[in-house]
C-alpha cells in the first residue's frame, strides 16, 4: 500500500444532447431511432455547396442552462471550425466554439454526505449543513456544437457503414474547473446538472443512450501539495457506476506509477467497463492540431439583454426551490419533498393532486409509497406518467371519506396511475365501495359472532390473538368492501 | 433582327412578343456552341434531355403569363461550381468529375423562377483557384479574342460563353476577382455584388467569407437584370443579408441626390449620363502604379476624362493598405479553402482510389490523385497558416488587416460615390505562362482582391483594346449595398463609349472616344 497520502483532482467535460425538434444547422429531425440516413439533407451530409444556418433554439437552450448555473452570457458569441478527418464527420470539420463560447464562469452547488471524501480540499469551499456538505464546483465554460454521425464497423464483412441521422444533432459541452476530489462529488455534480437540464426540458440526459456523455479529467498529487499532477482524460463512461469505478481505478493506476518512480503520461484513455480497466487511446504527442478558426458560414450570434431577460422570465422553478416550497406550502417532510421533486413531471402531478384533494400529506404518502412502487414494478420512469390528477385526488378523497378501504384503494390507485381510469365509476362497477350502511355491517358482525361461538369464547377468555381472525371473517362476509377500522370498532363493541 | 446582336433583355422582349420562340432562341445558342466551343472549350457540360422540358415549361409560362420578368425565356450559362440538380457539377476537378448534385443552388432556383433556362455548365479554374482557368482538370478554355491567350479566371468559361455569343448571360463567382478579371479579359461586363447580397447556398465554397455569385453579360443593363433576379435574402445562407436589393438611402443621398438638383425626374430616369453630374469618383493612386501595363493605365484614364466631361468630379485619392491586399487575401482565402475542401475525401462522393487500404491511405491517395496542383498548393498553405503556433502570426493578423482594409474603404466612401480603377494590371496573358510562376499570377490579382476583403460591390466594364487587340476592363467599386450606383455609372459610361465589338468583329468602336 502507498505510504504517502494522495489527493485526487477531477474536472469534467460533459456533453448533453439537446432535445430540439430539428438539428443545429438544418431542418432535419433529431428523432432517435429512424432508419439510417433518412433524417439527412445536403447540410448534415456535407454536400458541396450546402451551408449551415443556426437553429436559434440551440442558443436559447444554452442561455437557459447558462442562467441556471450562474454563467456569464457572452453578448457576442462566435462559432469556430474544428478540423479533423473522420468518416462520421461529413465535412471533416465540426462546427463548435473555441474562442468566444456562449457561456462562461458559472458554478454548481453540490451536496455530499458528510462522511465521504472529506479530504481537505484545495479548490472550492466546503461548509457543513447537518449531515451533508455543500460545495461549489466552478464551471469554466459552456459551448454549442454539432454531433457527428454514427459509424458501424462490420469486421466480418470488412466494411464500415455511416449513418448521418445524428450528424448535426445539437450538443452543449459543459466544462468544469478541476474542483472535484472524489467520485461522490462527481456523481453529485452530474446529478445536479442532469436535474437542471431535465427541469429546463432541454435534454433527457441519459448516459446509457448517449444523450449525456462524460469525460473525466483526473490527476493525483501528494496530499496538501499545491502543484497539480499530470492529468489523463477518460472516455467511454456509460453509467454512474462506470464513472465511479473508473475514478477509483485511474487514481490507483496513477499512484502506482508515481510510487514506482514512473511518470503519468498526459493522454486520452478509454474505459473498458467489462474488464474494469482503461487503455491508452492517444498520447499528447500525437494529439491532433485541430486548426480552429472562426466559422465563416455562421455569423456571430448577438445576444441582447432583452433576449436574455425573456429567457430568464421563462425559467422554471428548479428542484431546490420547488422542494422548499412544497415543505412550506404543503407541510410535508423535507425528505418527501426531495423525492417528489426528483422529476419535474412527477412534482407537477403531486402538486395538482394535492391541491385537488386538499390532502397534501395523504397525497405525498400515496406518491411516496404506492406510486413509486408501481413505477418500479412496471419499470417506468416518472416522466412516463400520464394520469389525470383529478382522478388520483378523487380516489384519495374517497379513502379519506371511508368510501373505499385501503386495500381496495390500492388496487384502484394502480388503475388510475397506470391506465388513467376514472376511479369512482370503476369502484362502483367493480363493487369495491365500502359498506357504508352501518346496519348491514352490524348484521355481518353479529353473524360472525354467532357462527364462531367457540372462538368468541376464546377471545372473551383473554386470547386477544383471535380478534384478527374475527375481523377477517367479517371482511370475507362483506367481500372486502368493509372499512377494516369500522369493522374493528363494531366488533369490539359487540364482543 | 439577329438574336446574336440582341442583348438578353432585348431577346426576352422578343420572346414575350412571340416574334422568337424559346426553342428558336435556345437552338441559336446551341448552334453557336456547336460552331465555336470545339475551339474555345468554354462548356464542361451541356444541359441534356432536361433542356427540352425547360423549353416547354418556359414557353408555356410565357404564354400563360407566369413569366413576365425582363429575362423570361433567356438561356443562361452557369459556372460549374454552382450546384444544378441532376446536372453534373464538377468545379472543374477530377475530384468531382461524376458528381451530380441532389439539389439546386438558390441562384439556380431563382433563375428558373424568373423563367430562365440553364444552357450548360462552364469551365473554370479548379475549385475557382486560379486567374486563367488553366487549373481546370478537364480542358483549357481559350480567349475568343485570341485563342492563344487565356480567358482569365476563374470564371473563364462563363466569360467566354458570353463574349463569343454562345450564351447571352452567365453566372460566375468571384472570390478575389474571378468574375471581374475574366470579364475584362474577354470584353464583357461582370458584377461582383456586395458580400451577402446573393445567396451562396449551392455555390461550392472556396473561401466562404469572400465568395459571391454574380452576373456576366454583354451590357450593364443585362447584368443588372440578372443581378435583380438572383439577389436578395435567402434563409438557407446565414451570411445573406436581409434588406432590399435596391440602393439604400445612404447611397442615394451621397451619390445621386446631388445629381438630381436641377434635373427633372424623367431625365434622371431615362438618362444615366445626366446622372453623372456631381458624382464624386475617386481614383486610388495605388491602383495606377508604374508596374502596370501603360495601355491599361491610359484606357482607365480615358474613362475618367469621359466621365469628367459629363460633370462627374474625378479626384485622385489614396488607399495605402492596398499593398497588403494580395498577401491578406491569400492567407484568408487559403485558410478557409483548406477547411472547405476537406470534405472531398472519397468517403461520400467524388473521386476515390480503388483497392483495399486503410482509411488514412484512402484519404491520402484519393486527395493526392483527385485534386490538382494549385488546389493542393492552396490547401497546404491554408493548413499551415491555421496550424498551432502560426495562427496568430498569419491568420489572425490577416483577419485584422482585412478589417482595416474594410475601414479604409468605408472612409473613402464618405467622400466618394464610387471608385475607378483598372480590373487587372494587364490584359490576357499567353496560355501556359502563368502557372510557371504562381506568385506572379497571385500578384495579378492586385486590383481585385481588396474589394472582396472589404465585402464591396464592383463592376467590370470593357473600356478598350490594347495594341494586340485584347480587351481592357475598367472597374467601378461601390459602397456596400450601392450596386445601383455602379449600374448608373456603368450605363452612363457605356452610352458614352458606344457599343463594344464582339471578338473577331471589325472593331468599329475602336475609333470612338474612350475605346
Amino acid at each position: 500500500m502507498a505510504a504517502k497520502q494522495y489527493d485526487t483532482v477531477i474536472g469534467l467535460e460533459v456533453h448533453i444532447e439537446l432535445s430540439t425538434k430539428t438539428k443545429i444547422f438544418c431542418g432535419c429531425s433529431t428523432k432517435f431511432g429512424a432508419m439510417p440516413n433518412t433524417q439527412t439533407c445536403p447540410v448534415c451530409t456535407g454536400m458541396p455547396g450546402s451551408l449551415p444556418v443556426l437553429n436559434k433554439k440551440v442558443a436559447e437552450y444554452a442561455i437557459a442552462l447558462g442562467l441556471a448555473t450562474g454563467c456569464r452570457i457572452n453578448k457576442r458569441t462566435i462559432f469556430d471550425r474544428k478540423n479533423y478527418f473522420y468518416p462520421d464527420n461529413p465535412q471533416n470539420y465540426q462546427i463548435s466554439q473555441l474562442y468566444v463560447p456562449i457561456c462562461e464562469e458559472g458554478f454548481l452547488e453540490i451536496e455530499t454526505a458528510d462522511d465521504a471524501g472529506n479530504d481537505a480540499g484545495t479548490c472550492g469551499s466546503g461548509k457543513s449543513i447537518g449531515s451533508k456538505t455543500t460545495k461549489t464546483i466552478r464551471i469554466h465554460e459552456m459551448h454549442m456544437e454539432e454531433d457527428a454521425g454514427k459509424l458501424t464497423h462490420n469486421e466480418a464483412a470488412g466494411i464500415s457503414l455511416v449513418d448521418y441521422n445524428r450528424s448535426g444533432v445539437p450538443l452543449i459541452e459543459i466544462v468544469s474547473e478541476p474542483d472535484m476530489e472524489n467520485a461522490e462529488e462527481v456523481i453529485a455534480y452530474l446529478e445536479k446538472l442532469r436535474m437542471i437540464c431535465l427541469y429546463l426540458g432541454i435534454s433527457d440526459c441519459k448516459l446509457q443512450e448517449g444523450s449525456m456523455r462524460v469525460d473525466v479529467n483526473l490527476s493525483v498529487k501528494e496530499a496538501g501539495s499545491k502543484t497539480l499532477g499530470t492529468r489523463t482524460e477518460m472516455k467511454n463512461l456509460n453509467s454512474f457506476k462506470a464513472i465511479t469505478r473508473a475514478i477509483a481505478v485511474e487514481r490507483e493506476r496513477q499512484i502506482a506509477l508515481i510510487e514506482n518512480g514512473k511518470k503519468v503520461e498526459q493522454e486520452t484513455r478509454r474505459w473498458d467497463d467489462t474488464a474494469g480497466e482503461s487503455y491508452s487511446m492517444r498520447s499528447k504527442e500525437d494529439s491532433k492540431d485541430y486548426r480552429y478558426f472562426p466559422e465563416p458560414d455562421v455569423p456571430p450570434v448577438l445576444i441582447s439583454e432583452d433576449w436574455i431577460e425573456e429567457i430568464r422570465s421563462r425559467q422554471p422553478e428548479f428542484r431546490e426551490e420547488k422542494a422548499a416550497r412544497f415543505v412550506a406550502e404543503y407541510d410535508i417532510p423535507a425528505y418527501d419533498a426531495e423525492i417528489l421533486t426528483q422529476s419535474k413531471h412527477m412534482a407537477a402531478l403531486f402538486e395538482e393532486t394535492a391541491k385537488l384533494s386538499g390532502q397534501p400529506k395523504k397525497t405525498a404518502n400515496w406518491f411516496m409509497g404506492e406510486l413509486l412502487r408501481l413505477l418500479k414494478e412496471a419499470g417506468k420512469e416518472p416522466e412516463e406518467l400520464t394520469f389525470t390528477p383529478k382522478y388520483a385526488a378523487d380516489l384519495i378523497l374517497a379513502v379519506e371519506e371511508g368510501k373505499i378501504n385501503q386495500a381496495n384503494a390500492k388496487e384502484v390507485f394502480a388503475k388510475v396511475v397506470l391506465e388513467d381510469v376514472e376511479p369512482l365509476s370503476y369502484m362502483e362497477q367493480q363493487g369495491l365501495m365500502s359498506l357504508s350502511d352501518e346496519g348491514a355491517l352490524q348484521a355481518a358482525v353479529e353473524e360472525v359472532i354467532t357462527e364462531n361461538a367457540g372462538i368468541v369464547e376464546e377471545y372473551r377468555a383473554g386470547k386477544d390473538k383471535v380478534f384478527g381472525f374475527l375481523v377477517g371473517q367479517v371482511m370475507k362476509k362483506t367481500k372486502g368492501k368493509a372499512d377494516p377500522g369500522k369493522v374493528n370498532e363494531l366488533l369490539k363493541k359487540s364482543l | 433582327m439577329q438574336i446574336e446582336q440582341m442583348g438578353a433583355t432585348a431577346l426576352s422582349r422578343e420572346l414575350k412578343k412571340g416574334t422568337v420562340s424559346v426553342a428558336e432562341a435556345v437552338a441559336h445558342y446551341q448552334k453557336q456552341i456547336e460552331e465555336k466551343d470545339g475551339e474555345l472549350q468554354a462548356f464542361l457540360t451541356l444541359t441534356g434531355e432536361d433542356l427540352q422540358r425547360q423549353i416547354d415549361k418556359v414557353q408555356e409560362g410565357i404564354r400563360n403569363g407566369r413569366y413576365t420578368g425582363p429575362l423570361a425565356g433567356v438561356p443562361v450559362a452557369v459556372k460549374d461550381n454552382i450546384c444544378t440538380k441532376g446536372l453534373r457539377t464538377t468545379c472543374a476537378s477530377k475530384m468531382l468529375e461524376n458528381f451530380v448534385p441532389s439539389y439546386d443552388a438558390t441562384v439556380v432556383k431563382r433563375l428558373q423562377d424568373a423563367g430562365m433556362l440553364v444552357l450548360g455548365k462552364t469551365n473554370m479554374d479548379e475549385f475557382a483557384m486560379g486567374s486563367t482557368s488553366e487549373t481546370s482538370s478537364f480542358q483549357i478554355t481559350k480567349n475568343p479574342w485570341n485563342p492563344a491567350c487565356v480567358p482569365g479566371g476563374s470564371s473563364g468559361g462563363s466569360a467566354v460563353a458570353v463574349a463569343a455569343g454562345m450564351a447571352p448571360l452567365a453566372l460566375g463567382s468571384d472570390t478575389g476577382g474571378s468574375i471581374r478579371q475574366p470579364a475584362a479579359f474577354c470584353g464583357v461586363v461582370g458584377l461582383l455584388p456586395t458580400y451577402g447580397r446573393v445567396s451562396r447556398y449551392g455555390l461550392v465554397a472556396y473561401a466562404s467569407s469572400l465568395d459571391q455569385i454574380g452576373p456576366m453579360g454583354r451590357t450593364v443593363a443585362d447584368c443588372k437584370a440578372l443581378y435583380e433576379a438572383i439577389a436578395g435574402f435567402d434563409e438557407k445562407d446565414g451570411t445573406s443579408v436581409r434588406r432590399g436589393i435596391r440602393n439604400s438611402e445612404e447611397c442615394e443621398d451621397s451619390a445621386l441626390g446631388r445629381a438630381k438638383e436641377g434635373l427633372s425626374a424623367d431625365v434622371l430616369r431615362e438618362n444615366s449620363v445626366a446622372r453623372l453630374k456631381g458624382m464624386r469618383i475617386g481614383i486610388p493612386k495605388e491602383y495606377m502604379q508604374s508596374e502596370m501595363n501603360p495601355e491599361v493605365r491610359e484606357a482607365v484614364k480615358k474613362v475618367a476624362v469621359l466621365l469628367e466631361q459629363q460633370g462627374a468630379i474625378v479626384e485622385e485619392m489614396s488607399l495605402p493598405l492596398t499593398e497588403y491586399a494580395v498577401a491578406t487575401y491569400y492567407l484568408v482565402a487559403c485558410a478557409e479553402a483548406s477547411s472547405n475542401l476537406s470534405r472531398f475525401d472519397g468517403v461520400k462522393y467524388g473521386y476515390r482510389v480503388d483497392g483495399e487500404q486503410g482509411l488514412h491511405e484512402m484519404y491520402k491517395k484519393s486527395r493526392t490523385e483527385g485534386l490538382g496542383e494549385e488546389t493542393k498548393r492552396r490547401i497546404l498553405l491554408g493548413s499551415f497558416v491555421l496550424s498551432e503556433g502560426y495562427y496568430d502570426a498569419y491568420y489572425l493578423k490577416a483577419l485584422k488587416v482585412k478589417r482595416l482594409i474594410k475601414e479604409e474603404y468605408e472612409n473613402a466612401f464618405k467622400t466618394c460615390d464610387c471608385l475607378l480603377t483598372p480590373v487587372a494590371p494587364g490584359t490576357a496573358s499567353k496560355l501556359g505562362t502563368s502557372l510557371q510562376n504562381p506568385l506572379q499570377m497571385y500578384l495579378g490579382d492586385v486590383d481585385t482582391v481588396a474589394v472582396n476583403l472589404a465585402g464591396l460591390p464592383a463592376l467590370s466594364v470593357p473600356c478598350g483594346l490594347d495594341k494586340q487587340g485584347l480587351p481592357i476592363g475598367v472597374q467601378f467599386i461601390g459602397n456596400a449595398f450601392c450596386e445601383e450606383t455602379l449600374f448608373t455609372v456603368g450605363e452612363a459610361y457605356e452610352a458614352l463609349r458606344g457599343a463594344f465589338p464582339m471578338p473577331g468583329e471589325q472593331t468599329a468602336g475602336n475609333g470612338k472616344e474612350g475605346v
